[in-house]
């Protein structure tokens, strides 16, 4: 039976300041500060490690009733304060909440106050504030909002350098790895944003870091107005919410927007942009990856082929993967997100024209509670998306394969990795596999070779 | 290592006991410092805690999607029965919401919730944003009860309304609501309610079987493993048997006054507190010996069982240091006597939520040269850990990177532990882990052990 649905059930998405805290720990020696209460800041913090694994220390201005009543301008000076004299950061990148959104604590102003208040001849932090109101959007939104407000806060007009900004969208660390490697193959300086490739997947310390190593620096992200180019993983952030958006409107950086490299038509779209900017062939290392992609794609063709797929997640995502399902056969039956830019539906038939001739679905702002309904009726052979799905794949008997965040019931999601060549041929080895094991395990025989 | 200052404003709340150092009042019960990475959560997660495991009712977050998102099924308290309190449900409030008030989104949604997964209650927490834009809750509340005919409970939660305690507060207030409804016919008399008792991995279930073997009847527990109706009829038991001081303490008290049910504290940690907990239950029931008698009969079954067991882990474990950091100041008790069990001293003891008494008695219990804090955050934590050379922490998930990443053993103390640590069968458990974590052979890679090459 069809129900009236009006409440969340079993949301999709999570909140803005997530993703603004996600991001501002890819800049060197910052703290991300949330400015609302208490609560919100800890069960991110709780959210975010049961993903990484790692130390994750956000402060809070840790509203009180009478912060609520008079705003919280003093609760945020002396938290800033606080958060100064106990960590030394070099950065605080501070993400408001419903709370602080609602009140209309006016933060611009407030810092400046501060600045004013507190400077006396010491260095102050760099502060980039970032409105994250969860009320409007999802922590996608708080991602890109928080990556955007420390470009406009940092970046410098100067001379052009030999340098390309590269804005990777919501990735893994291990993906962030991997372009860095490119970018260092390619010797194309650049400068990547964020980049918490190290802070939410380090080594072990011998000593407390209050911040962990890592991290862009805040004199690199300086140059951000110097470079030759901008390139953005993204099919449906907007201009002007865009990092790369603001730095060609104020600065004239060109900016290339890419969707995220999954799959070898998207990659090969990336590795075709690097050699534009640099006049050079891509190295032979990633021809080689690509040849041995090709060859996987041969290898393991028939198992995927016309697999029903119902695929979720953040809409970059979303779209990049149904590129790269469609390029090995497989059929996205369903493609949902919680978040709801408006676009996915026309991102989506940009790349299939005949999506609805397919009988492919797109659903914006959905909870899980509506993918378990279409999941009845459409009967996928496979859910693909974060680990949230694991209550509705286990319910109803189909195989989840676990990509992007939250991982919170496998381990290593951190070291994942999902795009260009290598991050293609890890996905595809993972959905073959989880065909072989069905397979394998629905057998009677119990075949050794599959 | 540099030295890392405690923060200012915090010294109050830290103690180090030595010899001769009288306690100046540590300061507890305080709200958070702006600015400190607290590990404590909010009214809302206290609320949540105590009220979650009921799993005949739905739960609803009234606020934006945060609050609710992070809170769904995080916990490990299992049900035997309907499982209502592991799906999420919000009014996931937008900005019109916001502007105009969400008293409609909560009404239609309580409606329609109602219907579809026809619980027996439904419970509606108030987030910080409802606290702001003045949604009248409790109107909405009646109404939908009314038209329902289901107890249609509002919980006051909003996290900047003061601490978890006040969210546990606020949660009994709501269970208040509900207990006297129900009918008390046929209830021993010879029966107790657990409260506070979450049944995280089955928990409750172990320790009500200990209480039944004694001829004790549970009516309720509170709240784990919980059913409405059970919790109606909560009235009808003739002790309160209430564990860990901080969650239910209230509900206690409140029923004491209304009922004249008589509460006493106990912890379910350890061979000692489990022991007693049995114990002072049968105390309570001078009139039948019989029930004394089965409780040693019971504790003393198990404890020949266990013993031995424990032996191995001891053996291993004489020595090593822990360094305990939990919700409840009461845990904290047991868990240093469970400690000393196996060979194990205590060199740093906290708590988010201790008051001066708790405060005042773990200080006696605590060794020379235990560190004792209060409301404590990360670099706090570690320094200390660091400082006194801990070899394990026991704490919740926020704290387990803390303790790996500085080479150190964890054990998961917290309501998200999928392993049962209480009773008899919990203590073995609870060895067991510290023993694998502690004993581990990949520390010896630790920079703190010379790993670093
Ligand atoms: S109040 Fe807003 S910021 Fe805080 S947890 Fe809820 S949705 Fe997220
Ligand atoms: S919004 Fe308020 S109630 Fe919700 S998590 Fe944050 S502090 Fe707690």
């Amino acid at each position: 039976m069809k129900h009236a649905k009006t409440a969340t059930q079993n949301a999709c998405k999570l909140c803005n300041p997530l993703g603004a805290c996600l991001a501002f720990r890819g800049i060197e020696n910052c703290v991300p500060f949330l400015h609302g209460s208490q609560g919100c800041a800890t069960y991110i913090r709780r959210y975010l490690i049961s993903h990484y694994k790692e130390p994750i220390d956000i402060a809070s201005s840790n509203f009180h009733e009478e912060s609520a009543v008079f705003g919280g301008s003093h609760n945020l000076q002396v938290g800033l304060k606080n958060v100064t004299a106990q960590y030394k950061p070099e950065v605080i990148g501070i993400a408001t909440t419903c709370l602080s959104e609602t009140i209309g604590d006016d933060v611009p102003m407030i810092l400046r106050e501060y600045t004013k208040t507190y400077r006396n001849g010491t260095p102050m932090p760099i502060m980039i504030h970032a409105s994250t109101p969860s009320y409007q959007g999802s922590h996608i939104d708080g991602f890109h909002a928080a990556v955007r407000a420390t470009v406009v806060t940092l970046a410098e007009k100067g001379e052009r350098q030999n340098l390309v900004n590269m804005f990777p969208n919501m990735v893994s660390p291990a993906d962030l790895r991997y372009l860095k490697e490119i970018f260092t193959d390619f010797r194309l300086p650049c400068m990547l944003l964020p980049d918490y490739s190290q802070t939410m997947d380090g080594g072990p310390w011998g000593e407390y870091h209050r911040i962990p190593p890592g991290g862009t620096p805040a004199s690199a992200i300086a140059n951000a107005g110097k470079a030759t180019a901008s390139i953005e993983f993204t099919s449906t952030l907007a201009a002007s919410k865009s990092a790369a958006g603001y730095l060609e409107e104020a600065f004239g950086v060109p900016r290339h927007q890419l969707s995220l490299p999954i799959g070898i038509k998207e990659s090969d779209k990336f590795f075709d942009l690097l050699e534009t900017l640099t006049e050079q062939p891509r190295p032979e290392k990633y021809e080689d990856e690509r040849r041995r992609l090709v060859d996987a794609y041969a290898d393991g063709h028939k198992y995927v082929f016309e697999k029903k797929v119902i695929l979720y997640g953040e809409e970059d995502l979303v779209v990049a993967m149904t590129a790269f399902l469609r390029e090995i056969g497989m059929m996205p039956v369903l493609c949902a997100s919680g978040g709801k830019s408006g676009q996915l539906k026309q991102r989506l038939i940009e790349l299939i024209p005949d999506l609805e001739e397919q009988g492919i679905k797109v659903r914006e702002g959905v909870d899980f509670m509506d993918i378990e309904d279409e999941a009845k009726i459409l009967k996928p052979d496979f859910l693909i998306g974060n680990s949230k799905g694991y209550t509705m794949s286990r319910k109803n008997n189909i195989p989840l394969l676990r990509i992007g965040f939250p991982i919170h019931d496998r381990f290593g999601g951190q070291r994942a990795h999902h795009i260009g060549y290598r991050g293609t041929q890890e996905l595809f080895d993972r959905i073959v596999n989880t065909v072989i094991e069905q397979r394998q395990n629905a057998s009677s025989i119990g075949y050794t070779y599959m | 290592m540099e030295h890392i200052g405690i923060l200012e404003g915090r010294e109050k709340q830290v103690f180090e006991k030595k010899i001769g150092a009288e306690l100046s009042d540590i300061a507890c019960e305080t709200s958070s410092l702006s600015g400190s990475v607290s590990q404590r959560a909010c009214v809302f997660c206290g609320s949540r805690v105590v009220l979650y495991p009921v799993a005949d009712a739905i739960h609803i977050v009234h606020g934006p999607i945060g609050c609710a998102a992070y809170t769904w099924d995080i916990r490990g308290a299992v049900s035997s029965g309907p499982e209502l309190h592991r799906l999420s449900f919000s009014t996931d409030l937008q900005e019109m919401d916001v502007i105009y008030g969400g008293e409609k989104k909560l009404y239609l949604s309580l409606i329609e919730l109602i219907e579809q997964y026809k619980p027996k209650a439904a419970f509606i927490y108030s987030t910080c944003i409802v606290g702001l834009i003045g949604d009248d809750i409790d109107a909405v509340c009646k109404k939908v009860a009314a038209e329902t005919g289901i107890p249609v409970l509002p919980v006051h939660s909003e996290g900047f309304k003061g601490t978890k305690k006040d969210g546990y507060k606020a949660a009994c207030f709501a269970l208040m609501k509900l207990i006297g409804t129900g009918s008390t016919e046929g209830i021993s008399k010879l029966s107790i309610n657990i409260l506070g008792e979450f049944n995280l991995a089955g928990e409750a279930w172990i320790i009500r079987k200990y209480y039944e073997r004694m001829g004790i009847e549970v009516v309720s527990t509170l709240t784990g493993d919980g059913r409405i109706d059970a919790v109606k009829r909560a009235h009808g038991a003739s002790l309160n048997v209430v564990q860990c001081s901080g969650s239910m303490t209230s509900l206690a008290k409140d029923m004491e006054e209304k009922y004249g049910i008589p509460y006493i504290r106990v912890s379910y940690f350890g061979i000692e507190d489990m022991s007693k907990s049995l114990y002072d239950v049968a105390l309570h029931f001078p009139d039948h010996p019989e029930i004394m008698e089965a409780a040693k009969q019971v504790v003393s079954e198990e404890v020949k069982k266990l013993y031995p067991e424990l032996q191995k882990f001891k053996k291993a474990l004489t020595g090593k240091k822990a360094a305990i950091y939990v919700g409840g100041a009461f845990k904290t008790f047991s868990l240093i006597k469970a400690l000393r069990s196996i060979g194990m001293s205590v060199v740093l003891a906290g708590s988010q939520t201790g008051n001066k008494d708790d405060y005042k008695r773990l200080k006696e219990m605590c060794d020379e040269g235990t560190v004792i804090v209060d409301d404590s955050n990360p670099v706090e934590l570690s320094k200390f850990i660091l400082e006194k050379e801990a070899d394990l922490l026991i704490g919740g998930v926020k704290e387990r990177p803390i303790a790996f990443k500085l080479g150190i053993g964890f054990c998961d103390h917290n309501h998200e532990r999928k392993i049962p640590l209480a009773g008899f069968v919990g203590m073995y458990n609870f060895a067991l882990e510290v023993y694998q974590s502690v004993m581990s052979p990949v520390w010896q890679f630790a920079p703190r052990k010379g790993g670093n090459r």
